[in-house]
């Protein structure tokens, strides 16, 4: 990755561009032609387009633009005829990805990142990795997006419909969204969770973070341990966790609503309340502590001598530094909390019914794809959730001077 | 806060004529604090006090904490060794169930089914022997049915000793004749004993008048009726919160007057007996022949005829102590015999192979996770920190997206009629009439779990590979070492730290999963946490459940030692 420009050397088109880019486009041939049930048939003709890319990419260096431009339509139009829009779309998407390569290929721009000593298969290894990559990044994410998409489905499947491939107004509807907002199926497990989220993440983050304050002082006795017990709701498995809880809950419950004359309804949400709580703990410390990490200690001392009580020195010099990890961490407790199933499972009944729970139920029950369209706004919050956590952590670098390159 | 204040501030007022003293001693004496006192003495304190504020700060979490979480934890492990509900249903069947030999050819005779029939009797009455049907029936099944279906016999036993006594003399059939024969002096630790054993049957309290004391001489003269009738007039004055002097006792009363007139001593007693009611008892005794002369074994038998076979007291003998290893036995597909510890039958064999199955598709898992994983982590770690960022957001993204989401999304793909079937369909890849079986199998699982645990893997290594210096490799290069060589000798020695972090922490996640393997894994692709939270639900065996986790989480918790060795538990990182 040398800054220095080297010109790259234009590759010979009749012993590279043009073999290779005949054999890519070779394969999606294959594969379209495969649908029409001939496939070789498909790469030949795939080849031969491949070819005259490669030709008109080495010939008009110049006009690269243009040329992509018009070889995008062409391709999209030949889909639009043959199949229908569709088809299209692919089209114009075959067309963007050879027209790249072709260009790609041809001013040598495969070399642009690889030190100019590299062989070529080094090169071709450097490449390959690449895609690697790029192949696992599209494994990440693109389970996601058909979720979207189907969130917008006028039918009740969970597949798509031909509507919806040929991108017609009737194929979408926001049906499921009307389904999401506007039953109480739907709408008393999100108040729940609502209720259930916040409360949890109060109490871990302010029992956490005094907590997290005391671990990093210097001298702790039992550091270790203490760091061990508070860490475990994370360590032990959900499905554990789930279970000690119900024997201790369920009879705690009982007691409170027996002994001490509590409303029943206002016991269930406790449970729940301080069982996300215990799990939302570990994630406030780690976050916490790793901020206080960084901690100048002489501006407590400053602030001291200056005359400020210990109160005063907390909440004007040390909070507003940790605030960033505080609020990361509260939002890792409340992320943890509002996704969290098994533990709701097994301690709560069916009035603290929390929206993972009605999604876990209509999931194994497969009711309605109106769960799609709760994800959908799921993946919309957890987006604002890490947009504002990444900010936050930039903005606790900035100020501890660790910024970033 | 900070040591320089406490130890200069806090310490108390400064004494006058101070800096003579100190000087005059610092040259014989020890080192002194501005307030007099040795320096070493000071600084002892102030740290104490450091100490005392730090807990004091962390005191709250750690309670609470303690509380919530660690407790249920091991409540949990009791539950997997509790079993004191045979003992607290049939105390005195347990008892005399010891002087039994189980290794022997014969079930157990009367001496152990006429304490069975008034535990029996009195639990029914506290609808508790169906509970104790249902544990016993997870060791040896039917026996369940055999304590339900006894349980709605018992009444009749006793009926047929009622109706010969009340024929005998119709006083039998008054409340006033019970309760005046059998109250007396003397009996409150016979009460206080019958209470403990209420209490430790329904697990609540028994406290309030009774309003009966059992006589001493009743007690000894007319033991098995004495007990019966305490017991009935606990349960009738504190549970039916009636008068027992005017209730008719239960049909057991008269059972077990029956079974005290089987024994010539009592009858011996009873003749020299001259107290209330001793007319009716005499004409009772003198007619004793025209009571059942079944045993209490034959009873029990007719009424269902497991209660003689052998196999079902070995069970019931076994699982008669308090506390077991039956559980864990169980989860490891053993069984107690009584010629030690055996292995199930071979159709019920199914932890051993689920633990297996879990064990394996983890290590698949986090297998695959390295795999998908490390590529990813390297070029993050070594693109400009910008570029590195933005991508970073394509891990942080699922990382941050609820599990239901992304299970949702995976049965979008996985399943039949799903959008991969689909487009290799359409592609004509795949034949319409056999669709890849993607979901309800061990692939999905795999498939799935590992999209879910990636960005578990992707973090650790990527914040391992961020420390190891570039120029390394740039320098093996040089001295001639090839690509391969550099990466293998140089560069991953320095990542595997980062490799171990990850691959624990997913491997300790994915061991305990259950939403994702209920949701895509079918039945060939559960984990041990599905029949945990099976046992939990929908079987109710709790015990098995409680040691199922508690095996698991051994196991967890060994990896977690390792994971704290191998990198430290104040190393955890979020978000990269």
């Amino acid at each position: 990755m040398s800054n220095l420009t080297v010109d790259i050397p234009r590759p010979p088109l009749n012993g590279f561009t043009l073999p290779l880019m005949a054999v890519f486009a070779g394969c999606f041939g294959f594969v379209v032609g495969n649908v029409f049930a001939q496939p070789l048939i498909g790469f030949l003709i795939g080849a031969v387009v491949g070819a005259g890319v490669a030709l008109l990419a080495h010939n008009l260096p110049r006009s690269r633009r243009n040329v992509r431009l018009g070889l995008i339509a062409i391709f999209g139009l030949i889909g639009l005829i043959l199949v229908g829009p569709g088809a299209m779309v692919a089209g114009l998407l075959i067309g963007a990805v050879l027209s790249w390569a072709a260009y790609w290929l041809d001013s040598g721009a495969y070399r642009s990142r690889v030190p100019i000593y590299y062989t070529a298969g080094q090169t071709l290894w450097h490449n390959s990795f690449l895609f690697i990559c790029g192949l696992v990044f599209f494994f990440l994410i693109a389970p996601l997006l058909p979720v979207m998409w189907l969130s917008f489905n006028a039918q009740n499947f969970f597949t798509f419909t031909p509507e919806m491939l040929n991108f017609q107004a009737e194929g979408y509807s926001l049906k499921h969204y009307r389904d999401f907002l506007g039953t109480e199926e739907w709408m008393v497990p999100l108040k729940n969770s609502l209720i259930i989220a916040p409360f949890a993440t109060f109490i871990s983050v302010s029992l956490g973070t005094l907590a997290a304050i005391g671990l990093s002082q210097s001298h702790v006795p039992g550091r270790q341990a203490i760091m061990a017990i508070l860490i475990s709701p994370m360590i032990v498995p959900l499905i554990i966790s789930a279970t000690g809880m119900f024997f201790f809950y369920a009879p705690l419950g009982n007691w409170l609503e027996a002994t001490l004359g509590l409303n029943r309804s206002f016991v269930g949400y406790l449970k729940v309340i301080l069982a996300h709580a215990a799990l939302g703990v570990p994630f406030v410390i780690i976050t916490v502590t790793a901020t206080l990490v960084g901690f100048d200690k002489s501006l407590t001392r400053a602030s001291a001598n200056m005359g400020a009580d210990p109160v005063t020195t907390f909440f004007r010099v040390q909070m507003p530094l940790i605030l960033p990890g505080v609020i990361s961490g509260g939002l890792f407790a409340f992320i943890t909390s509002f996704d969290e199933v098994v533990v709701v499972l097994f301690v709560g009944s069916a009035q603290q019914q929390t929206l993972p729970w009605q999604m876990f139920t209509g999931l194994r029950e497969q009711i309605s794809p109106t769960i799609l369209a709760a994800a959908t706004i799921l993946v919309t919050v957890s987006i604002c959730l890490l947009t504002t956590v990444e900010l936050l952590r930039r903005r606790s670098e900035r100020l501890r001077g660790l910024s970033p390159g | 806060m900070s040591n320089v204040t406490d130890a200069t501030t806090g310490a108390g007022e400064p004494m006058p004529g101070d800096n003579g003293t100190r000087t005059a001693k610092t040259e014989n004496g020890p080192v002194m604090a501005a307030d007099g006192r040795p320096l070493k003495q000071t600084l002892r304190r102030t740290l104490r006090r450091e100490k005392m504020r730090a807990l004091l700060l962390i005191a709250p979490l750690l309670i609470f904490v303690v509380v919530t979480f660690i407790v249920p934890i091991l409540s949990m492990l009791f539950r997997s060794v509790e079993n004191d509900i045979v003992q607290n249903t049939m105390p005195e069947t347990v008892q005399a169930l010891r002087a039994w030999d189980e290794q022997g050819t014969e079930p157990p005779g009367d001496e152990v089914f006429v304490p069975l029939y008034f535990d029996l009797f009195k639990a029914s009455e506290a609808k508790e022997h169906t509970k104790l049907g249902s544990r016993l029936n997870y060791e040896q099944p039917g026996l369940s049915s055999m304590f339900r279906g006894t349980g709605r016999d018992l009444d009749d036993m006793g009926e047929e000793f009622q109706d010969v006594f009340e024929e005998i003399d119709p006083a039998f059939e008054t409340a006033a004749f019970w309760h005046e024969l059998l109250s007396g002096a003397g009996g409150e630790a016979l009460l206080k004993e019958r209470r403990d054993l209420y209490e430790a049957l329904t697990g609540e309290e028994m406290r309030g008048d009774v309003g009966f004391t059992p006589s001493t001489e009743m007690a000894e003269m007319l033991p098995w009726t004495t007990k019966a009738y305490t017991d009935f007039a606990i349960w009738t004055a504190i549970e039916e919160e009636d008068v027992v002097a005017e209730e008719e006792p239960w049909e057991a009363v008269y059972a077990a007057l029956g079974q005290d007139l089987r024994s010539p001593d009592t009858v011996a007693a009873i003749e020299a007996y001259s107290g209330p009611w001793s007319t009716t008892l005499k004409a009772a005794a003198e007619n004793r022949d025209q009571l059942p002369q079944d045993s209490f074994r034959e009873m029990f038998v007719a009424s269902d005829k497991d209660w003689g076979s052998l196999e079902a007291w070995r069970t019931i003998s076994l699982y008669s102590p308090p506390v077991t290893a039956g559980y864990f036995l169980n989860s490891v597909d053993l069984t107690k015999t009584v010629d030690g510890i055996a292995a199930r039958p071979e159709t019920q064999q199914i932890y051993l192979t689920l633990f297996q199955r879990t064990l394996i598709m983890s290590l698949i898992i986090t297998g695959s996770c390295i795999l998908l994983g490390y590529p990813v982590a390297w070029l993050l770690a070594n693109l400009p920190l910008r570029t590195a960022n933005v991508l970073m957001i394509l891990v942080l993204l699922p990382f941050w997206t609820s599990l239901l989401v992304r299970t949702s999304a995976w049965k979008v793909l996985l399943q039949q009629q799903g959008i991969i079937n689909e487009i290799l369909v359409w592609l004509g890849f795949v034949d319409d009439a056999n669709r890849l079986i993607l979901m309800n199998n061990a692939t999905g699982t795999v498939i799935a779990m590992t999209h879910i645990l990636l960005p578990f893997m992707i973090l650790p290594l990527y914040s391992v590979m961020k420390t190891v210096p570039p120029s390394y490799l740039r320098a093996a290069k040089s001295l001639g070492a090839t690509n391969w060589t550099a990466f293998w000798r140089v560069y991953f020695p320095q990542s595997v730290p980062g490799i171990g972090a990850g691959s624990i922490l997913v491997f300790i996640l994915s061991i305990g999963y259950y939403i994702t393997p209920e949701i895509v894994g079918g039945t060939s692709g559960v984990f041990i946490s599905n029949r945990i939270a099976y046992h939990i639900s929908s079987s109710l065996n709790w015990g098995l459940a409680a040691a199922l986790g508690s095996i698991l989480l051994i196991v967890v918790l060994a990896l977690y030692w390792c994971y704290d060795r191998i990198v430290g538990i104040d190393n955890v990182k979020l978000g990269g």
